[in-house]
């Protein structure tokens, strides 16, 4: 319903068009309006509090749509959205649409330990047993939870932060696990 | 009197307020116990275990449970911002907390209003928060580790997750990233950067450079950020400045850690234990007691 109320003439919210700035906000981009929709009612059914825009000129493609949501939020509702096979091509903050989530790791070699970093995250993992031995860094409530979630387990038996974590610190974990993993399995 | 805001990584923690006492391994607050692992409560078990040496009122908290929905934070938030025109803290140091900027705006309405003001110190989330506001002028003291100085210096990143990667290719720039941190208003009027070295800096520049003892693999151990800020904490709340405060905390969060001989594997418990003798060697007993001598008079 949201939705149509856009399309029926409330363009004066896009974005490109008011200098709000809402640097706590990112946008949901789909391959089309369809999916907009689709996506719309999922996260409304879970819950969420987003709305329909348009996008800002950055990442226009068309006549298309985004999502606006709570960016500390991203890591849960993809979550939402990937388990209804309906992930979004990409998602961009608001304030800064052309930004990129890190992809530079910071790795340590302790020895018998390894320590990678991404972002604001880091995971040390003791290579002869396989074992995460410390999550350390990050400032999202999610971050504790995931340390007493994770640490003591093997790599293979600890949940994965993109299973359990909510916030954008848990995605930069997500991301430092994927690289530790890849480089213990070498 | 400290006051921390914070949260415990349990969805079932209920929303408390009062001293927090650290009994064996747990925190005690009220009629809650709360493990210390990292996070909130490795920095207040951090602050009640100084404050006991430096003979200081114990740490008053105000925590509740948040797995990282938010919800709690907001819970937090609210209660907050209800309580705090009631009460008089000297220092107020918030921490582990979803960033909310509707919520962080509000706080800082209500703070404006408090006579006296209170110190304020922001570090994890609520730094984040601060600087997502473009608040981050209105606090004293941030206390980010590197990764976070990224992000303070990163105008336009709204979180670590986006920092450009040009700026976290400047890892060894730390003064760099500090200087560009203060050049768009997202620093506190003082930063303390955790690192292999640990500085202190204002807008003029680097003030105070810690970098030893050295023990690198203090890096990898969760909580040593949440202790050092915890021991910055109560040092300025003892009443030193907080240059002072800077270096000694520094100075004693890396002698304690030195002390525990860690490994990567160590846990933060284990480093907190020796933050009694490691306040003791750094301080020295004469300017322990006049701390204390200083807060009898009080």
């Amino acid at each position: 319903m949201a939705l149509f109320e856009f399309l029926k003439g409330k363009r004066t919210q896009d974005v490109s068009k008011d200098h709000v700035r809402q640097t706590d906000r990112g946008f949901l981009v789909f391959e089309n309006t369809s999916e907009v929709i689709q996506a719309e009612n999922l996260l409304k059914q879970s819950g969420r509090v987003i709305r329909v825009m348009g996008p800002p000129p950055e990442i226009r493609q068309g006549c298309d749509l985004v999502i606006e949501f709570p960016l500390i939020e991203e890591l849960q509702i993809l979550r939402v959205l990937e388990l209804e096979k309906l992930p979004p091509l990409k998602v961009v903050p608001v304030t800064s649409p052309l930004l990129q989530p890190v992809d530079i790791f910071h790795v340590k070699d302790y020895g018998r330990y390894i320590m990678v970093r991404a972002a604001n995250m880091k995971l040390t993992v003791d290579r002869e047993t396989n074992k995460i031995v410390n999550i350390s860094g990050g400032g999202c409530p999610d971050v504790p939870f995931l340390a007493a979630s994770m640490v003591g387990k093997a790599l293979a038996d600890a949940p994965s932060p993109r299973e359990i974590g909510h916030t954008l610190c848990g995605y930069a974990l997500q991301l430092a696990y994927e690289e530790v993993q890849r480089r213990c399995s070498v | 009197m400290l006051c921390v805001a914070g949260t415990i990584p349990e969805d079932s923690f209920p929303l408390v307020e009062g001293d927090v006492e650290l009994i064996g391994e747990r925190l005690q607050i009220g009629s809650s116990a709360v493990a210390v692992n990292r996070g909130t409560a490795a920095l207040l078990a951090a602050a009640a275990t100084a404050a006991a040496v430096l003979r200081q009122p114990p740490p008053f908290a105000y925590l509740v449970g948040d797995t990282g929905t938010g919800t709690g934070s907001e819970r937090l938030y609210r209660h907050m911002n209800d309580v705090l025109p009631q009460r008089s803290f000297q220092t107020i140091t918030f921490h582990y907390l979803q960033p909310m900027i509707e919520w962080h705006k509000r706080l800082h309405v209500m703070i404006g209003k408090l006579n006296p003001r209170p110190y304020l110190i922001a570090d994890a989330g609520f730094m984040y928060a601060a600087k997502m506001s473009g608040e981050a002028y209105l606090y004293d003291l941030f206390t980010p580790d590197v990764g976070e100085l990224a992000f303070l210096a990163d105008e336009e990143a709204p979180h670590p997750f986006y920092t450009r990667g040009f700026i976290l290719h400047e890892e060894n720039r730390v003064p760099d990233l500090i200087a560009r941190a203060y050049k768009h208003h997202n620093a506190a009027r003082y930063l303390l950067v955790k690192g292999e070295k640990d500085y202190l800096a204002d807008e003029k520049g680097i003030l105070e450079t810690v970098d030893d003892p050295v023990e690198e693999v203090l890096e990898a151990i969760g909580g040593t950020g949440d202790t050092l800020t915890g021991l910055v904490s109560v040092m300025i709340d003892a009443g030193m400045n907080v240059r002072e405060a800077a270096v000694a905390a520094m100075q004693v969060n890396r002698m304690a850690g030195k002390v525990a001989k860690p490994t990567p594997a160590t846990q933060i418990e284990e480093i907190i234990r020796c933050i009694p003798s490691a306040l003791r060697d750094v301080l020295g007993e004469e300017v322990l007691n006049s701390l204390r001598r200083e807060k009898a008079s009080s």
